[in-house]
């Protein structure tokens, strides 16, 4: 995809999607990195699962179809698409869940829509969405961070649960996300969600150990590293502001409003950003340059559809977080937010004025 | 003249399964009825019974239709057409309620709601207003063949993916003694819930059209160096 048309000079990227790609991939290492240190190394055997799965499909469809396999798959875009869906999982997930996940996400979201450029969806949302449906267990299974584990796992116990459920030392998933008491740890998200379905205030329910400074224990700093990473992915133009800066406000408004209203049943705002996927959303998969709105006023209405989606389904729906789901209904949105917000083109009058 | 005659009836006839199993199959070509297609068809028993049941409608239909066809003022045409579908589909729905309770329930609504499955008027209004009894009541039975096949192999289909299990349940529609026709293909921990659930049944019917336009495409590619040799050898005539 590299095709230098340049009929208008005053608007000219010199990065290649390769590049872009590249970069995108290199902003979300630090937040890799962070998730890797607070839950697991899991993380990185599922990041190797997901790339060489996406690869694998990537080169078969082009084959397939009949297209460059080389320059297609040095574009990078599958690899983003991996890194992505890898990092939306939990760490110790079962091995077939991601190889299923991203070969959905690649052969039907993206090569059978008509490869980059074309997809509807944003594959790696929507291949956690089949996942999320599919696999409402193991796609929940989230073990508590590291600080509150009681067993610490080694790089050899991430491979083993992986790959046969168990670790080395044969304790399970359920057993691993048990806290001293033998009772499982859900994510931040998922507590709080119960306890106030079962009448307990946010201040009570925040007092559980899997709540660190702010929002969850290690979910802060995690969420912290992405924002880094999309900050320099701002700063290199690779991005621009309006789709973050639309998510993170309307979540911010809507669940600044519903805090202010009734504190004692709704999450702080701050809570609310710095939870769950609400920073690599907003940063890496809402920005997807396939999928989401093209123009600028339609990028800040695309944005603040999925903050408000996000908040309306983490407080009221039934999943604890929502980004999968907000996400994959915006892009249903897209070609009508595009079709009403065409920039006025120069030397023509917009459509209001005579 | 006879022989002729007899010639073309069957051409007529063969025509009509071709039209009725593949190259105007209703559930993947003329894609009616898609609401019982991709709601029943969570496994093979409930998707045959329904298509069995609705080939029975469109061959009592089209039958009644095409007795009625020259008695009907053509300005009313619809309504009469709508009232004997649903008199045959109340017909049919007593009968399962009284023969096959089971299947009865698990259909549910999906028995009544026959009446607004497009294939049914569609083929009253298409071929049998306009046909004898026999080529009508035949074409009812084709079109019913057609829509039962991909039901069941969509019922198949999702069935092995999201359960594991392929004729699940085959007693409830074909009697005690069909126990033994059920399979167990593999037992999973985690079932693929997606193929059961109803975008399962989109994205599975989306890969049967897509195979069967493949199918078609290659058929064509391998057609054509023919067909061009023998449109050569006839300048003259026009085929049809």
């Amino acid at each position: 995809m590299s095709f230098k048309i340049a009929s208008s000079p005053h608007q000219h990227s010199q990065k290649t999607t390769a590049q872009l790609m590249k970069l995108v991939a290199l902003a979300a290492v630090p937040g890799i990195a962070v998730q890797a240190y607070f839950f697991g190394y899991g993380v990185l055997i599922q990041l190797l699962l997901a790339i060489s799965t996406a690869l694998l499909c990537e080169a078969a469809v082009l084959a397939l179809r009949a297209k460059k396999v080389k320059v297609k798959l040095l574009d990078h875009s599958a690899l983003v698409t991996a890194l992505l869906l890898a990092v939306a999982i939990p760490s110790y997930a079962p091995w077939w869940l991601v190889v299923i996940g991203t070969a959905f996400a690649i052969i039907v979201v993206k090569q059978l829509y008509g490869g980059l450029g074309n997809n509807l969806f944003n594959p790696a949302m929507a291949a956690y969405v089949l996942l999320l449906v599919s696999f409402p267990l193991p796609m929940t299974s989230w073990l508590p961070a590291a600080p509150l584990q009681q067993q610490s796992l080694s790089p050899a116990d991430a491979v083993c649960t992986i790959f046969t459920n168990f670790s080395c030392s044969g304790y399970s998933i359920s057993q691993l996300r048990q806290d001293a008491d033998g009772i499982s740890m859900a994510t931040p998200l998922d507590t709080l969600k119960t306890d106030l379905s079962q009448g307990y205030t946010t201040q009570e329910s925040m007092k559980k150990p899997v709540f660190g400074w702010l929002s969850g224990e290690g979910w802060f700093w995690v969420n912290l590293a992405y924002l880094l990473g999309g900050l320099f992915l701002l700063q290199q133009k690779v991005i621009q502001w309006r789709i973050p800066v639309a998510v993170l406000g309307s979540l911010f408004g809507f669940s600044l409003i519903a805090w202010l209203l009734s504190p004692d049943t709704n999450a702080s705002p701050l809570f609310q950003l710095f939870s769950g996927a609400t920073m690599l959303a907003a940063f890496f998969i809402a920005t997807d340059p396939v999928s989401a709105s093209t123009t600028e006023k339609g990028r800040l209405i695309f944005g603040a559809l999925i903050g408000g989606l996000v908040f309306v389904i983490r407080s009221y729906g039934g999943y604890p977080d929502a980004f999968a789901f907000a996400v994959m209904l915006a892009n249903m949105t897209v070609p009508l937010i595009d079709y009403y917000t065409q920039p006025r083109t120069y030397g023509h009058k917009s459509k209001g004025e005579r | 003249m006879e022989s002729s005659l007899m010639e073309s009836k069957m051409n007529q006839y063969q025509e009509l399964v071709r039209q009725g199993l593949w190259k105007n199959n209703p559930g993947l070509v003329q894609l009616l009825g898609l609401c019982p297609l991709l709601a029943v068809t969570s496994n093979l028993t409930s998707a045959l019974g329904l298509g069995l049941a609705t080939m029975l409608v469109l061959l009592s239909t089209n039958t009644v239709v095409s007795l009625i066809r020259n008695y009907v003022p053509n300005e009313i045409r619809i309504p009469v057409f709508v009232m004997v579908i649903a008199s045959v589909v109340t017909v049919i729905e007593l009968l399962m309620h009284a023969f096959m309770y089971n299947l009865y329930q698990a259909l549910g609504i999906f028995i009544p709601l026959m009446v607004t499955n497009c294939i049914v008027i569609g083929r009253a209004e298409a071929y049998a207003s306009k046909n004898a009894v026999a080529p009508a009541a035949f074409d009812g039975l084709m079109m019913g063949t057609g829509f039962a096949l991909v039901l069941c192999t969509l019922g198949a289909v999702r069935e092995v993916i999201g359960s594991g299990t392929l004729f699940a349940g085959a007693d409830l529609l074909l009697g005690d003694w069909a126990k033994v026709l059920t399979i167990h293909l593999y037992q999973a921990d985690n079932q693929f819930l997606l193929a059961i659930l109803p975008p399962g049944a989109f994205l599975v019917m989306g890969f049967l059209i897509a195979g069967k336009n493949a199918v078609d495409a290659r058929a064509a590619a391998k057609a054509k160096p023919v067909e061009q040799k023998i449109s050569r050898a006839r300048v003259t005539h026009v085929s049809s």
